[in-house]
């Protein structure tokens, strides 16, 4: 018997709508789940206070204190380093081996495990360069690790920006580099934003690279040279050990919305600069 | 100011920091871990289930299995959820709506893996060792945190790629009387399978490359699993776990445990890359 196609379009439709509706469901599941036992441990005494006890009790000061300086330095070292990549790849060369060789290295790169980050920062910045777990190692090991996410971005918003502008800018005998300068970054700022924002993001969820090099001191940092833990670490030792079930709610509820404040920043940022752009 | 000729060289050299990095990292693993292998040797550590650190055996085979049986769980589990959702998003929603559950489900991949393996814990094992037995902390449990985990990868590329294909297709197919789903499934997804697929090897390359939430839900025992039910600890695992008082052969071992793991992840990256790029050519 051969089924109506109305018939297999109406059953395809309801099938896929549920599958999507499930995925949905579980991203809501997870912050109301989190949001629901962590946000009555937060208060302005939980975020500002020392903790004591290993974490037991008190509040999470220096722990939001790493959380703030790591992505920061990370960016610094990132965002440079990214955006003059991504202006060369669409600004100054055209698509050859070369470009070919370096998208395929960013695509790596981006693919690359945090695990193995963390091994490296280990061995490379911690042992080698001698800089021990400290804020300056894991923000190094975090740049390398959201440089692609910035490159990709901003090479985006740089080509997103009409030729004419170029042309204009040309014909009115400026260079290459006055162009790009005068023209292209002021036009493709939001969106190089965009890819800032969402590297910031990514360093705050990350745990992995983050234990394997700047440790996991609970004191609050006085230098670049000094260890420190980021929430979503301080988090982890606090579950897996089992140190204390209310404070690791706490901890994640802040978690959950640093996260997504950057997030939804980063998305409302893109969609502002997609809809300049039409 | 800056000289032009100047610009372009140093923006010329910055350009490089990307893939710079990757062979960095490829190097310092590899001159950790590859005079480990060779000591060894390469068919012993990789094909022995012996792994005793405090004897000297190590023999990986048990955590390559678990990481395989992993992935595989998780591709079961997040590839048909994440296709159908990107189909579903892309031909059967409005574009509207679509730029309202696109970026959320993108947000699915902005919650930290602690968090994931946390939920896994408190929420999903209780579940597992209620309805099927067994600790619950299992390879059942890593492979459904793990193909939650990569809804987002699947879903957005494959979006990207179904978006891709010319509307003139589809519109041709509408033309001649065929309905929406018989568009999608004899023309759509066939013009836009090599999108899916690298979106699907991508996932692949995510799944075996969490850490943190593996740790948390797959209870870790050094083991050939025999059902979905038992205990495992995948290659990821097993670095993050020892690395912390790993020493001298030990410590040689678990970098060598990262050069068979990188060395996987940038096979896949390349076959996906191959794939996109054939993509692209052949349009």
């Amino acid at each position: 018997m051969r089924v109506s196609p109305k018939y297999t379009q109406i059953g395809a439709v309801t099938i896929l709508g549920a599958a999507t509706a499930f995925t949905v469901a579980i991203l809501i599941f997870i912050i109301i789940f989190v949001l629901e036992k962590g946000l009555p441990v937060l208060s302005f005494n939980f975020l500002f206070t020392n903790p004591s006890d290993m974490g037991r009790s008190g509040g999470i000061l220096p722990i939001l204190i790493g959380t703030v300086l790591l992505p920061v330095l990370a960016i610094i070292v990132a965002a440079p380093l990214g955006i003059c990549t991504s202006v060369y790849l669409v600004e100054f060369t055209l698509e050859s081996r070369v470009t070919r060789l370096i998208r395929f290295g960013t695509d790596c790169l981006a693919g690359v495990p945090s695990i193995i980050f963390g091994l490296f920062g280990f061995i490379f910045f911690v042992t080698i360069l001698g800089m021990g777990w400290s804020i300056m190692s894991g923000g190094l090991s975090l740049a390398l690790m959201i440089l692609p996410t910035i490159i990709r971005t901003s090479e985006e918003a740089i080509r997103a920006v009409p030729k004419a502008y170029r042309e204009v800018s040309f014909s009115l005998g400026a260079s290459r580099w006055q162009t790009v300068r005068k023209v292209v970054l002021p036009n493709a700022l939001p969106g190089v934003v965009t890819g800032v924002v969402l590297g910031i993001g990514r360093s705050i969820e990350e745990t992995a690279v983050v234990i394997f090099t700047a440790g996991s001191s609970l004191l609050i940092p006085t230098s670049l040279f000094d260890s420190t833990r980021t929430m979503a670490v301080h988090f982890y030792i606090l579950a897996r050990e089992g140190l204390s079930m209310e404070n690791a709610y706490g901890t994640a509820a802040s978690l959950i919305i640093a996260v997504l404040i950057v997030n939804l920043t980063a998305y409302w940022m893109m969609h502002r600069f997609i809809a300049k752009r039409n | 100011m800056f000289s032009e000729k100047g610009v372009e060289r140093l923006l010329s050299v910055i350009a490089f920091s990307a893939i710079s990095a990757l062979a960095l990292i490829a190097l310092f693993i590899f001159i950790e871990g590859i005079p480990f292998l060779l000591k060894y040797g390469i068919k012993d550590f990789l094909l022995s289930s012996d792994w005793r650190p405090e004897s000297g055996k190590f023999g990986i085979y048990p955590m390559i299995s678990a990481s395989f049986w992993v992935m595989l769980g998780a591709m079961l589990v997040g590839a048909p959820f994440g296709i159908a959702g990107a189909i579903f998003l892309a031909e059967f929603t409005p574009k509207t709506v679509m730029h309202i559950i696109k970026p959320a489900i993108e947000l699915l991949a902005a919650v930290p893996s602690v968090i994931y393996g946390f939920i896994g814990v408190v929420v999903l094992a209780p579940i597992i060792r209620e309805v099927f037995g067994g600790p619950g902390l299992s390879l059942l449990a890593g492979a459904i945190i793990l193909g939650i985990m990569i809804l987002p990868t699947v879903i957005s590329i494959s979006i990207d790629s179904i978006l891709a294909v010319p509307a003139s297709f589809r519109e041709g197919s509408l033309a001649l009387g065929a309905t929406i789903w018989q568009t999608v499934h004899m023309l759509t997804i066939k013009a836009a399978k090599s999108g899916i697929i690298a979106s699907i090897i991508l996932g692949m390359g995510r799944a075996i490359g969490e850490t943190m939430a593996v740790i948390m839900v797959t209870g870790n025992a050094v083991m050939i699993p025999n059902s979905a039910l038992d205990s495992v600890r995948t290659l990821t695992a097993n670095i993050a776990l020892e690395m912390s008082y790993a020493t001298g052969m030990h410590r040689e071992a678990l970098f060598a445990t990262g050069v068979v793991l990188f060395i996987v992840i940038i096979f896949l990256n390349a076959i996906a890359s191959v794939v996109i790029r054939k993509k692209v050519i052949t349009k």
